[in-house]
């Protein structure tokens, strides 16, 4: 029997605020256990919560980002259950009226090569509600430690509907999620750190099915990686499990990644009662008109729609545009170079080839480049005119690279232009190429327009490698033509 | 009245401060004796920081010397329930889970208190986590009623009523979540006032029910508890439940405001389980309003009856995901013979919370739980916004609406300790209040034959503190019960 997957991603991502969710103590990451901490994050007692305004802007460009709908009345409630990472062993969530209902992700699946795009898909979403982090358990041999720097930290859950069927989608989708959250600086969804987080709930069905399966709730898929093969180990598992006359338990499992295992944590039986109710210290949230047209307005394009205005606006081909993209910043930097430039085509080639390649092997970031847009324009610029030929170019682009000059003044300090030559010499050279090959004459008189390149090299040998080829090019069209 | 410093009211105090008739340091050494010579048999508090009270007494002093002072409060020894937070004195809501428990913060009242000059003054005892309705439910001792030593002096906050009826502080703060300010103050002679759920912050207070916990002053008049509550009411960012609201200077209200009111009386409050004597001395009260000219007309609160069981599901609902904290982990009473963390979970809450703090965090365990949420908790607030209703209902017609406090004066030592229910219902009348938010208070109107306080409860409209509190002066100033102290 053929056998299909449903899966639905639970992403927990935290928002990158100064302060935490509930009180003024700064968030953060890396510092000495328990110095990010206050009386409301240790729960001390007679301690009250204020919500953090930054985290509802957030969350609410996040929804609208992914189009969801913000919802004009949002509360808080209490999800109580013991845990020493959780220091009022209740954490604020929102339980039945989250602030972002419906929306999508879009996604894109892996092409048939890595230089052809692959399918869209539209992956739609249940709800996206905020809540606060919990601590961190350090587990000793003899003793357990508990660093509350993390507890109290603005964090979504972006929770999908069952819609997405193969691991390679689920990768997608967290990928999409990811590359959404970064461009509106809502969170840098560093994994390591911990900062986007993944639960899966994964069931199967035979093809044509369609009722759904018994979920199995897949914890902590930390790396995106992890989220494929522990998805993929998840599906394998399943159908192992059915095929051999078994049947799946509702259960909550385990994934480790370093064993590519999983194991069952606690099934249906033993799963807690949160006993959610509205949180009596905090007020309901109203969020206006005016309020969302605010954070509208500072919503940036998403990823995809500006892949597809790269296309028709700068006619990049995709293998240029998928790595650019991604990166907001990258893509800003294109465009102004383009736009600089006039020749998106040609920046882009050096931007991703070339720039990329150099600030990889230098580990720098691409705002610690000493080469800006308005160098890569004119590097583009001086070869498109001809001052400058493309051998020349990438000894000048090496220097730009080490000392932000401007590819002019290089070139003029290397002698690395393409010297003006007379043109009564230029046309001899011309004549005397044409005339040592009349092989490649014959060809293109023939129809063979690339024939013209054979008469190029002996005419660049007598100019010592420094003639203009464009000029070269129209003098021999031009010679040719009169032949 | 008595002619000892520690009996005078605040209005008196700050005029001699003010003449420098008396000093800050005076007045605490005074209370500070009293306290010494009175409170092993009233036990009102439990524990005072004599040392801090008389530094901050001196800094009082100094102010006042260098032409600082700054109000009616600078300088006068305020006590402090034992649930709400001040900087560096210990917090232990009478619970063996919080005894070394010391804040590291302060409450917005205590910083309130301290802006306005005012001394914190002791910890006060109260029932563990304010819970109860006589103190025996203090996991340190049970305070005396000063009346009768015998008897409770109400609950929860019964050492902040006894230690003002006292002399062991001039006023004092408490928190009322059901009743527990206006319930011990009828029991112990003093003025106690809740004021509008939102009206004053509850930062710094332990919660035992956060949607009807409010901190609010005892005091030996009405004008003290006009000033005590304009120290601490307003806006607080700090609690998002506090409102934005102006605070008029309560004191100069009660000069403006003369009557005469339209009062009603709700024939709910007045039925089955209402002693004789505590029925005839309201009555007594509501004449003399009648007399001053008052219109006083029968209102109807249909929902009373409901109310004891819809405060005892949301109570109990909020308090057992409130006392969630205390768990033996970052702080509080830890079992020292665990074996795991669940064990440790049970074994320190089951060794640190008392009897009633258990019952009730089972209750609201239970009402919250799968399954039963809606049949409880959803239904106990549908209810609860009916009873708020009736008020509102009410208040289309009269101005403020009065009613015995407590179904009995103060009841002996261990007669319904044994019954919960029993004593749930000494706040038949005090619960609908908080349920409503509204501003009640507890004033003197007598003494039963046996020589034990009554109380008159008068409830007012949302955020009206000026007017209730006008009320309520209009009947002090013709008569003189708080001025019959007890034998101590």
């Amino acid at each position: 029997m053929k056998y299909e997957a449903v899966i639905g991603l639970e992403v927990h991502v935290q928002v990158k605020t100064h302060s935490k969710m509930f009180t003024r103590v700064a968030a953060g990451y890396g510092h000495d256990e328990n110095t990010l901490t206050d009386p409301v994050v240790l729960a001390l007692p007679g301690v009250l919560p204020v919500m953090n305004k930054a985290a509802l802007d957030a969350i609410i460009k996040a929804g609208l980002m992914l189009g969801c709908e913000i919802a004009p009345v949002c509360k808080w409630d209490r999800k109580n259950y013991f845990y020493p990472d959780s220091p009022k062993n209740y954490q604020i969530s929102q339980y039945d009226q989250p602030i972002c209902l419906g929306g999508e992700v879009e996604i894109e699946l892996p092409g048939s090569a890595r230089n052809v795009m692959g399918e869209h898909k539209k992956i739609p979403l249940t709800r996206i509600h905020l809540e606060e982090d919990v601590g961190k358990l350090n587990h000793g041999a003899m003793e357990s430690l508990v660093d509350y720097n993390r507890a109290g930290t603005p964090l979504m859950e972006i929770v999908s509907e069952p819609a997405m069927h193969t691991a390679e989608e689920a990768f997608a989708y967290l990928t999409s999620i990811r590359n959404t959250m970064i461009y509106g600086g809502i969170s840098d969804c560093d994994m390591e750190k911990g900062q986007l987080r993944c639960d899966a709930n994964i069931s199967i069905r035979p093809v044509g099915e369609t009722k759904l399966g018994t979920k199995v709730e897949l914890k902590n898929l930390n790396s995106i990686s992890f989220v494929r093969d522990g998805i993929a180990h998840e599906i394998a598992r399943q159908i192992a499990v059915t095929e051999s006359g078994g049947t799946i338990v509702q259960e909550t499992r385990d994934y480790d990644g370093q064993t590519g295992a999983s194991q069952s944590l606690r099934t249906k039986e033993m799963a807690h009662d949160y006993r959610y109710f509205p949180d009596p210290d905090l007020m309901p949230v109203k969020v206006d008109e005016a309020w969302k047209a605010r954070i509208k307005a500072e919503c940036p394009e998403m990823p995809f729609v500006k892949q597809r205005r790269f296309f028709d606006q700068y006619q990049v081909p995709y293998t240029i545009t998928s790595v650019l993209v991604p990166d907001r910043e990258l893509s800003d930097y294109f465009e102004e170079a383009a736009k600089l430039s006039g020749k998106s085509q040609a920046a882009g080639n050096w931007i991703v080839n070339d720039l990329l390649r150099d600030l990889g092997a230098a580990k720098l970031p691409l705002a610690d480049s000493k080469i800006k847009p308005a160098h890569i324009a004119a590097l583009v610029k001086l070869i498109d005119a001809g001052t400058i030929l493309n051998t020349a170019a990438k000894e000048i682009f090496t220097e730009m690279f080490t000392t932000g000059d401007m590819p002019d003044a290089i070139a003029d300090r290397r002698g690395l232009k393409a010297t003006p030559t007379d043109a009564g010499e230029l046309e001899q050279w011309c004549r005397d190429s044409i005339a040592a090959n009349e092989k490649a004459l014959a060809e293109f008189k023939g129809g063979k327009d690339s024939a013209i390149n054979a008469f190029k090299g002996p005419i660049m040998k007598a100019a010592k490698g420094k003639a203009n080829p464009k000029l070269v090019d129209e003098t021999l069209r031009k010679l040719l033509a009169s032949m | 009245m008595s002619s000892e410093l520690f009996y005078k009211p605040v209005t008196e105090l700050s005029s001699l401060l003010e003449a420098k008739t008396v000093s800050s340091v005076e007045l605490t050494q005074a209370v500070i004796a009293r306290t010494k010579a009175v409170d092993t048999k009233v036990k009102a508090f439990n524990s005072f920081d004599e040392a801090d009270a008389l530094a901050q007494a001196r800094a009082s002093d100094e102010r006042r010397a260098a032409g600082q002072a700054r109000g009616p409060l600078d300088g006068i020894p305020v006590g402090i329930k034992d649930v709400i937070a001040v900087d560096g004195q210990p917090l232990t809501a009478s619970s063996k889970m919080l005894a070394n428990f010391v804040s590291p913060y302060d409450s917005t009242v205590t910083k309130k208190l301290k802006k306005a000059g005012a001394i914190c003054w002791g910890r006060l005892n109260l029932d563990e986590f304010a819970m109860g309705s006589s103190t025996e439910n203090s996991a340190f001792h049970t305070t005396c009623n000063p009346y009768d030593l015998e008897r409770v002096p109400g609950g929860s906050s019964g050492g902040s009523a006894a230690a003002v009826a006292a002399g062991e502080a001039i006023v004092s703060l408490g928190s009322d979540t059901g009743g527990s300010i206006r319930q011990p103050a009828a029991l112990c002679n003093v003025v106690g006032f809740k004021p509008t759920y939102g009206l004053v912050s509850r930062f710094g207070l332990i919660a035992f029910a956060s949607s009807l916990d409010q901190i609010g002053p005892f005091s030996r008049s009405v004008e003290d508890a006009a000033i005590t509550l304009g120290a601490i009411a307003g806006h607080d960012p700090l609690d998002s439940t506090s409102f934005k609201t102006e605070i008029p200077n309560y004191r100069d209200e009660l000069k403006k405001r003369k009557g005469p009111w339209r009062l009603g009386i709700p024939k709910e409050y007045f039925g089955q389980g209402l002693d004789p004597e505590v029925a005839a001395a309201v009555e007594k009260a509501i004449s003399y309003y009648e007399k001053m000219g008052c219109e006083v007309k029968n209102v109807s609160l249909p929902h009373t009856e409901y109310g004891v069981g819809v405060y005892y599901i949301i109570a109990t609902a909020e308090c057992s995901s409130n006392l969630a904290r205390y768990d033996g982990i970052r702080y509080g009473h830890r079992s020292k013979d665990a074996k795991d963390i669940i064990d440790l979970y049970f074994k320190s809450r089951a060794e640190g919370f008392g009897q009633e703090v258990k019952r009730r965090i089972i209750l609201g365990t239970y009402v919250l739980s799968s399954g039963y949420y809606d049949a409880y908790y959803l239904r106990a607030q549908k209810v609860r916004t009916l009873i708020r209703q009736d008020f509102l209902n009410a208040y289309k017609e009269v101005d403020a609406i009065l009613t015995p406090t407590s179904p009995t004066p103060a009841f002996k030592k261990g007669e319904k300790a044994a019954n919960p229910l029993a004593m749930y219902l000494s706040d038949v009348y005090t619960i609908g209040v908080n349920l409503a938010g509204l501003p009640g208070m507890s004033i003197p109107c007598g003494f039963s034959k046996s020589g034990l306080p009554i109380g008159l409860q008068l409830i007012g409209q949302p955020f009206q503190e000026a007017e209730l509190l006008s009320i309520a002066n209009a009947y002090e100033k013709a008569h003189d019960w708080a001025t019959i102290t007890p034998n101590l």
